[in-house]
């Protein structure tokens, strides 16, 4: 058994990685709520995101906007603006014409727009295969707390993902959009019926879900210092199956899902010998037993249907 | 999606050949042969895959240039996105061709140790240009394999016993990917580390473009290594030196030929500083027909640097040619002609095969990454004591 400071570091470093988890996941749960749809290109926006981000703050600075309190702000804004837009646009293409068909069409669509956009990052981008360095805003250096390192990048890093989590329940909570989607995602028709737009509301959980993914995608680079075309792939699936442990179509247990799916899997590489090599392997058998056993999800509101 | 970007890739690098060479000039009645390259152009090791297509283009440039040669060299450039299905695929597509004679193939060890018996089913001669896998010329006796690059089992031995002797650092914390390259050098390191007096902590296995180390890295920081080794390509060393940072992993970083790219030290920008890789072979510059392979390198234009296999597969390309040019555009003979390949005047110095096909002159280098920039172990300052590698500061500690 590892000594308690290891324990405790290994539990920040699982933190760490359940924020930017939660704030995918919120996305796929936010859909799924509104729409009962899983919207499988959500990883590859959660990417698009991270390069979004970079861009600007590539472009910022140069023109000389290279402070983080300068560039940090309208940089988180571009990139929400952008990846909610192409979130939107991804929901007019590939999932409201797909609204009355199978399933498994809007499943197909939203995989290959996944695929369309990965690859765009990777033909487009100059030298889009590389992996991209991200710039190093965020206040460096840290201390130590019982032999625990803590660096103030990851405190504003957990600073920025909560605070995004905040925002999201406050406009769900406390704003007419935040009731429309509440409503929707209750009983579109009977939602239709009090004067809701169904439109608006779909576009605005969309922008919403893919908003939230872009913070997720620019925490990302700002914690690993780098971004990858391929990472979406990976952050999708992570995303999806937090969603899912934690409840699909409820916004908390997205929250509690992601925690718990970052937490578990550096543990597994913890404690269990060899456990690195099976992190995910532990991770995604807890999500398997989850399916079987409690397919509602920890808070879960609505299961998945059998057909 | 993924067949369109290579049939893509194909027709540029076709295209882009027949440009460079086709203005005014006629061709006569010479035979035109084709010669396959195969390495990852995309994907994270795509600048290494790149560096080395060009130079392979470049030999072939040179050889359609030259009036004295028998045949007309065409190519086809296939990628294998650095993963054993797609290379599979790669090779099948290439050994079905029969117009082609010979490749240039596979700068992964995952890839070539896959292909290895596709290209001895079809007979067709396959020359490695930067895997180092052992096995892929070890583990069997086919005519069709060659490698013209070394293995890690030199690799690893110079990298050990320069860690341990040489630098003086005893405990290791080894991270390695769970791929077969990995995996062995991890071995090879891990045996090379104990004879020579050091001893391995902790040896942890990843998964392949892993993203997260933070686990790994704090498990292996309670044991207080001296050095963390990293076995594996660029994106994850990258990661894995910046988290260790980040982190405060007080530690030498160690990697193998694997992170030795121009792009780990763009990416891994400050944290890069001091980081040790070991590579076959010595800077292109510093190489026997160095200067002349990279002053031809940038007329020929090309977008991407040669990266530190591009001379391999430049050499393979012309080995692959003098064999047909001396045989015939022949597979079998090729092939024979290519095994029995002895004190070859090669650009990286003298080639010459064993009974395996295995190059074994092999020159293993030792790199420092000083100021963004690997510097020759011998050149830098490190070695001069001007500075002092991050691992030996720590140990002061």
């Amino acid at each position: 058994m590892p000594p308690l400071e290891l324990l405790l570091q290994q539990t920040l470093n699982g933190v760490m990685l359940g924020v930017m988890y939660a704030l995918i996941a919120v996305g796929f749960t936010l859909f799924f709520g509104v729409l009962d749809v899983i919207h499988f290109s959500h990883g590859d926006i959660f990417m698009l995101g991270a390069f979004v981000g970079l861009s600007t703050l590539l472009g910022l600075a140069v023109v000389g906007l290279r402070t983080p309190l300068l560039a940090l702000p309208p940089a988180f804004a571009v990139a929400v603006l952008v990846t909610g837009l192409v979130g939107v646009g991804a929901e007019r293409v590939c999932v409201k014409p797909l609204a009355r068909s199978s399933p498994l069409m809007t499943l197909l669509a939203t995989l290959s727009l996944g695929l369309v956009l990965r690859e765009s990052v990777l033909i487009f981008y100059p030298r889009g295969a590389d992996p991209k360095p991200f710039p190093q805003l965020l206040p460096a250096g840290g201390f130590e707390v019982g032999g625990v390192a803590v660096r103030y990048e990851n405190l504003t890093i957990l600073a920025i993902g909560f605070a995004a989590m905040i925002g999201v329940d406050l406009v769900i909570r406390r704003t007419r959009m935040g009731a429309a989607i509440r409503a929707v995602a209750q009983d579109p028709e009977a939602a239709q019926m009090m004067g809701v737009n169904l439109d608006r509301t779909v576009d605005a959980t969309f922008f919403l879900g893919s908003g939230l993914a872009a913070v997720a995608g620019m925490l990302s680079g700002f914690y690993y210092g780098e971004i990858h075309f391929i990472m979406g792939i990976t952050g999708g699936v992570i995303g999806f199956s937090a969603a899912a442990i934690g409840g699909l179509g409820n916004v908390y247990g997205a929250i509690v899902g992601g925690l718990l799916f970052g937490v578990l899997q550096t543990t597994a590489a913890a404690l269990i010998p060899r456990g690195s090599e099976f992190r995910d392997v532990v991770a995604f058998a807890v999500v398997m037993l989850f399916l079987i056993f409690k397919p509602s999800g920890i808070l879960g509101e609505k299961s998945v249907e059998r057909v | 999606m993924s067949l369109s970007r290579r049939d893509l890739l194909q027709g540029a690098s076709i295209l882009g050949t027949g440009l460079l060479l086709a203005p005014g000039r006629a061709w006569g009645q010479k035979t035109t042969v084709k010669l396959a390259f195969i390495g990852p152009l995309t994907g994270g090791t795509a600048s290494n895959g790149l560096g080395g297509r060009n130079s392979f283009l470049l030999a072939v440039q040179e050889r359609n240039a030259d009036s004295k040669s028998k045949y007309r060299y065409e190519t086809e450039v296939l990628d294998d996105e650095c993963k054993p299905t797609v290379a599979v695929q790669a090779a099948l597509k290439a050994t079905s061709d029969p117009a082609i004679v010979a490749g240039v193939t596979h700068y992964c060890s995952v890839t070539a140790i896959a292909t290895v018996d596709t290209y001895h089913k079809a007979g067709m001669p396959a020359m490695v240009w930067g895997a180092v896998l052992p096995e892929i010329t070890y583990s069997h006796t086919y005519v069709e394999i060659t490698r013209v690059n070394g293995t890690m089992i030199n690799q690893n031995n110079i990298a050990a016993d320069f860690a341990v002797k040489t630098l003086g650092f005893k405990t290791f914390a080894l991270i390695h990917d769970t791929t077969d390259y990995g995996r062995a050098h991890a071995k090879y390191f891990g045996e090379y580390v104990e004879k020579a007096g050091g001893k391995i902590l902790s040896t942890q296995g990843t998964a392949k473009d892993q993203k997260d180390y933070t686990a790994e890295l704090t498990r292996a920081k309670g044991d207080r290594p001296e050095v963390i080794w990293y076995g594996g390509l660029t994106p994850d060393g990258v990661r894995v030196k910046v988290q260790m940072d980040k982190l405060g992993l007080r530690a030498q970083f160690q990697g193998t030929s694997g992170i030795k790219s121009d792009t780990f030290n763009e990416t891994a920008g400050t944290s890069a500083e001091g980081t040790l890789a070991f590579v076959e072979g010595a800077p292109t510059e510093k190489l026997p027909g160095g200067k002349k392979f990279l002053d031809a390198y940038a007329r020929a234009g090309f977008k991407e640097p040669s990266e530190a296999y591009g001379p391999f597969a430049y050499v393979a390309a012309n080995l692959v040619i003098d064999a047909i040019e001396s045989v015939g555009p022949d597979r079998a003979k090729v092939a024979e002609r290519l095994k029995r390949t002895r004190n070859a005047n090669t650009i990286i110095g003298p080639v010459e095969f064993d009974e395996h096909g295995q190059n074994t002159v092999p020159l293993i280098s030792k790199y420092v990454s000083q100021d963004g920039k690997w510097v020759l172990w011998e050149d830098s300052e490190y070695a001069s004591g001007k500075r002092t590698l991050p691992g030996l500061r720590f140990k002061k500690l």
